[in-house]
């Protein structure tokens, strides 16, 4: 199905985005070959039950636990195996740490993958052309538009996620959250962090 | 479209924003989920279906219409419905509805997902540190076919960061040509290679990518 030879069945469809899902979904429904009823317990799935608590709680545990740490930047998916944290888009995960020296950010340039069984379904930004196009380019531009400036000497490095390995970052603890228990942890880790659009404590 | 010009601000999010901002978001990502247990096509092969979408449509389209539009596409070229079916529906049985996705088997089936590792005889290429140069970042089994190498990182030097093992080819994969596993590798690219005016030329992209769009460069 190369590019140029493909008919654009598409157009068929009404053009409004929301008749167009209606149109498609009542064909199906009606062929026996979806299930409204799957789709309810799909999106309940995304919407209420797997989003970015997961990795918050694997990554306050990381910042921590020393070694639940380096077991975590090894070989994540035992770990995440033990947590129940497994699953679709997150099949192959890699933790990458942020240190004084090393920025990490997260991105897809290609379409918009994503560690879903630690961070849920990526914000609409992440999914933006914007996003997708410069980061890459200008990330230290980009950052500021998340209110973040890193320190001078500290370098950036960006992950496209290209291949089916998903990326998470493991933010800096700030000092000031130091003698913060795991839970207290947890709930200040924010997603824009484990992707690398924020530090630690800042809001979103 | 890594380093394209032109896009604008990137508008973050806003604490109070839902998961999905629009019902139809849930329902487009749902009804594509779900159409997946029809096992018609695999993972390249749609996202291949989106990239094939017109670009004055792939430009124009929000993200879940790409989706819903390239599933579209997908359901009509792999012959599961015909395109009268979208607005004239017909009640009548597909062969396929014994592989309906039902209620029950969802929990199961988002957890298990699609693991893309293999095993592969042969050890990798290219060893932790060394310098590599991409190829042209074209599909050579079909012209204007799927491929995972950017644009931007064509024909650049970086270093091997990381050897993921061997993974399903998307190349291949895409196109119903077999999964003809290959050695994956992180790649690292100093900014200064990959643009002219880079923001700080000591920042580093890592790309994954595959063992064929690469090839061995000689250190000095």
């Amino acid at each position: 199905m190369p590019h140029d030879v493909e008919k654009h069945s598409h157009s068929l469809l009404p053009s409004d985005p929301e008749l167009k899902v209606k149109a498609l979904e009542t064909a199906l429904v009606k062929r026996g070959l979806i299930d409204p009823a799957a789709l309810d317990e799909i999106i309940d799935t995304y919407q209420n039950k797997i989003g970015p608590k997961n990795g918050a709680t694997i990554v306050a545990k990381a910042l921590l636990d020393k070694n639940f740490k380096k077991d975590l930047l090894g070989d994540p998916m035992q770990i995440l195996e033990k947590h129940g944290f497994l699953g679709r888009q997150g099949e192959h995960i890699k933790v990458v740490e942020n240190t004084p020296e090393v920025h990490n950010i997260v991105v897809c340039t290609l379409c918009s993958c994503y560690p879903w069984p630690l961070l849920g379904i990526p914000p609409t930004w992440y999914k933006s052309d914007e996003y997708r196009s410069r980061v890459v380019r200008e990330p230290r531009k980009c950052l500021l538009e998340f209110g973040v400036t890193l320190p001078k000497n500290t370098k950036v490095r960006v992950w496209d996620s290209t291949a089916e390995i998903r990326y998470m970052v493991l933010p800096i603890l700030p000092d000031k959250y130091k003698g913060f228990d795991e839970e207290q942890l947890s709930e200040i880790i924010s997603r824009d962090a484990m992707i690398g659009t924020a530090l630690i404590g800042d809001q979103s | 479209m890594g380093g394209r010009y032109g896009d604008g601000a990137i508008q973050p999010a806003s604490i109070t924003d839902k998961t999905f901002k629009e019902t139809w978001h849930a329902r487009a990502l749902a009804v594509t989920l779900a159409t997946g247990s029809l096992r018609q096509w695999n993972l390249d092969m749609s996202r291949h279906a989106r990239e094939c979408l017109p670009p004055k449509d792939y430009c124009a389209f929000s993200y879940y219409d790409k989706w819903i539009s390239a599933l579209a596409n997908l359901l009509v070229a792999k012959g599961v419905i015909s395109p009268d079916e979208f607005l004239d529906p017909v009640q009548k049985m597909h062969p396929l509805s014994s592989r309906k996705l039902l209620a029950a088997d969802v929990a199961g089936v988002l957890s298990k997902g699609a693991p893309t590792s293999r095993s592969v005889e042969g050890s990798p290429k290219f060893l932790l540190g060394q310098s590599v140069k991409t190829r042209r970042a074209d599909n050579k089994f079909i012209s204007g076919g799927h491929t995972r190498l950017p644009k931007y990182v064509e024909r650049c030097e970086g270093k091997i960061e990381i050897c993921h093992g061997a993974h399903v080819f998307p190349d291949t994969h895409a196109h119903g040509l077999g999964e003809q596993p290959e050695h994956l590798y992180t790649v690292s690219f100093l900014t200064s290679e990959l643009w002219e005016s880079p923001e700080n030329p000591s920042d580093t992209l890592c790309v994954d990518i595959w063992e064929s769009y690469m090839e061995p460069v000689n250190d000095p």
